[in-house]
């Protein structure tokens, strides 16, 4: 590992412009992407600014909505009641994630920055990698993907977004509280996301220097029903190759309001505009799922690898759809 | 750097000590505790789990700085004296120690698991709660075993 130097700064004012003021330093949250790509060789910052001990930490209801400090954990927040009878399928998306150790530790901004699994990214001997050497190709478009994104992908890079949390909250319209030194500012999850497009490096609208300190989560209204389907090589702890957050409002046989977002598809959190639209004021069936999941899975790229994927993605879909209707 | 930390009860100093050291390093090469296992160092396979401030976590991925001041609890501090652990004394009866690599992590999310729990969990309860520990010996069936057996022994006395 490279040389760095450690620091634990007091305050969130001094953790951003610690950060802010050296292009080469990183924030260390709960470390399960950070010290897991240093230790790989892909981050070599020179400053590692741990902010656990900021008072970034803990869930607190606010009206209909939960503000979740950026530094609460994963266990944290699978364990807030409120998040459970109104939200549960928040709660499935956090437990469905990584292992009890890694839970305890990983942080709720950390799990919205985590980077992909794509593996050629995590390996510097690979030389063509487009998000970790800017221009220098891409190995998965080339070689063996597999587990790789088919919407929102391109020929500079398929890489996915490997969180579950992140999208059963693009589901919900969550709201990202952004702290630099110029002041805060608030993105929806929605718009927080970047396209690969011809900068795989850019992933999200954070500037050097710029701190995560809580997400906002609105509440679904009462009797929503919900749900996070996670199709995976195994029954626990593997990421998603196909996964679909969705929450209902129904009455009787129709949908009458309806939130879409897939996991294990998208290069970003993808959410299911075009399926929500199919949804809503629709009979709950199997032609209507049908039409939903044709909608979302639209115009994928795909590689040998992930051709697998567009079926799959559909399949999970409807099945998500099904349970939760009926 | 120094790094101050409470392992198994006692106060411990490491010097000296690079930003780069994981938790799990110091523990097993500056203070003397190669209980935690270093296998796979990437989080995926819980042979380093130990307690920080009480819950489990993976050691190796914990910078020896975010550990200042907490405390640690190893599979070194489960036993008291020569009496061990009910969980390590289900292992041992049921046979769920092979080559041995995965057992300290397993002991202590095992540990993690029944503490934390009145009853007998769900078999489907302890599979997810392990799903973090792989051990490529046992093919599992015995770990699962152990851990019913620790967990029906404590919710009966
Ligand atoms: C073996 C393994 C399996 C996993 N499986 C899953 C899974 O199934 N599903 C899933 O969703 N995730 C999974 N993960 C990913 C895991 O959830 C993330 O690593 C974790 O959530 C990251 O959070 P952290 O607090 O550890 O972040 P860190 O590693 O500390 O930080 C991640 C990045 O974000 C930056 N950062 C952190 N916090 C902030 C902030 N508040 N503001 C600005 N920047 C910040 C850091 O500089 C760093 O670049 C897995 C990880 C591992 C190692
Ligand atoms: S898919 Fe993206 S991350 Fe993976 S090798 Fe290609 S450019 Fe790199
Ligand atoms: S050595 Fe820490 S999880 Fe494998
Ligand atoms: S006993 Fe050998 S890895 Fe588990």
């Amino acid at each position: 590992m490279h040389e760095f130097r450690y620091e634990r700064p007091a305050t969130v004012a001094e953790a951003i412009r610690a950060v802010a003021h050296d292009p080469e330093a990183d924030f260390l949250a709960g470390g399960t992407t950070e010290v897991d790509l240093m230790k790989d060789g892909v981050f070599h910052p020179d400053l590692l600014v741990d902010i656990t001990r900021l008072p970034l930490r803990g869930v607190r209801r606010d009206g209909t909505m939960l503000q979740v400090g950026a530094l609460t954990t994963m266990e944290e927040l699978a364990s807030d009641r409120t998040l459970m009878e109104r939200a549960p399928f928040v709660v499935e998306a956090l437990l469905r994630g990584a292992s009890v150790q890694l839970r305890n530790m990983a942080t709720i901004g950390g799990n919205l920055l985590q980077r992909t699994r794509c593996r050629y990214f995590r390996d510097p001997a690979v030389p063509a990698c487009n998000k970790r050497e800017p221009g220098s190709g891409c190995e998965a478009v080339n070689s063996v993907a597999r587990m790789h994104a088919i919407l929102g992908a391109s020929p500079a890079c398929i890489a996915l977004h490997a969180s579950d949390l992140a999208v059963a909250l693009v589901a919900l319209d969550a709201v990202v509280h952004i702290q630099s030194e110029e002041g805060e500012r608030l993105v929806p999850l929605t718009q927080f996301y970047l396209m690969p497009g011809e900068t795989p490096d850019r992933e999200n609208v954070l500037r050097h220097g710029e701190l995560i300190t809580a997400v906002d989560i609105p509440l679904p209204p009462e009797g929503t029903r919900s749900i996070y389907l996670k199709i995976r090589d195994r029954a626990s702890y593997e990421f998603a190759l196909a996964s679909a957050a969705i929450a209902v409002i129904m009455d009787g046989p129709v949908i009458k309001e309806a939130r879409v977002a897939m996991g294990g598809v998208g290069t970003i959190p993808w959410r299911g505009f075009e399926a929500e639209e199919v949804l809503r004021e629709a009979p709950a069936t199997p032609d209507t799922f049908r039409s939903a999941a044709d909608g979302t899975i639209r115009d994928p790229f795909i590689v040998p690898g992930t051709a697998f994927k567009v079926e799959l993605a559909k399949r999970t879909l409807i099945r998500a759809l099904t349970e939760v209707t009926s | 750097m120094r790094v101050n930390v409470t392992v198994n009860g006692a106060p411990m100093t490491a010097d000296d000590v690079w930003p780069g050291e994981s938790l799990l390093y110091v523990l097993r090469e500056r203070l003397g505790l190669p209980g935690a296992k270093n296998a796979c160092e990437q989080g995926e396979c819980g042979s380093c789990t130990v307690y920080l401030d009480g819950l489990p976590v993976c050691a190796c991925l914990v910078a020896a700085g975010q550990a200042e001041g907490r405390e640690v609890l190893t599979v070194e501090g489960l036993a008291s004296g020569e009496e061990l652990d009910p969980v390590q004394e289900a292992f041992v009866e049921c046979g769920a120690v092979q080559c041995g690599f995965c057992t300290p992590g397993l002991i202590v999310q095992a540990h993690s698991l029944i503490a934390g729990h009145d009853g007998v969990p769900a078999d489907a309860e302890i599979r997810e709660h392990l799903a973090g520990n792989l051990c490529r010996c046992t093919g599992y069936e015995k770990i699962l075993d152990a851990v019913r057996l620790a967990a029906r022994r404590k919710a009966g006395s």
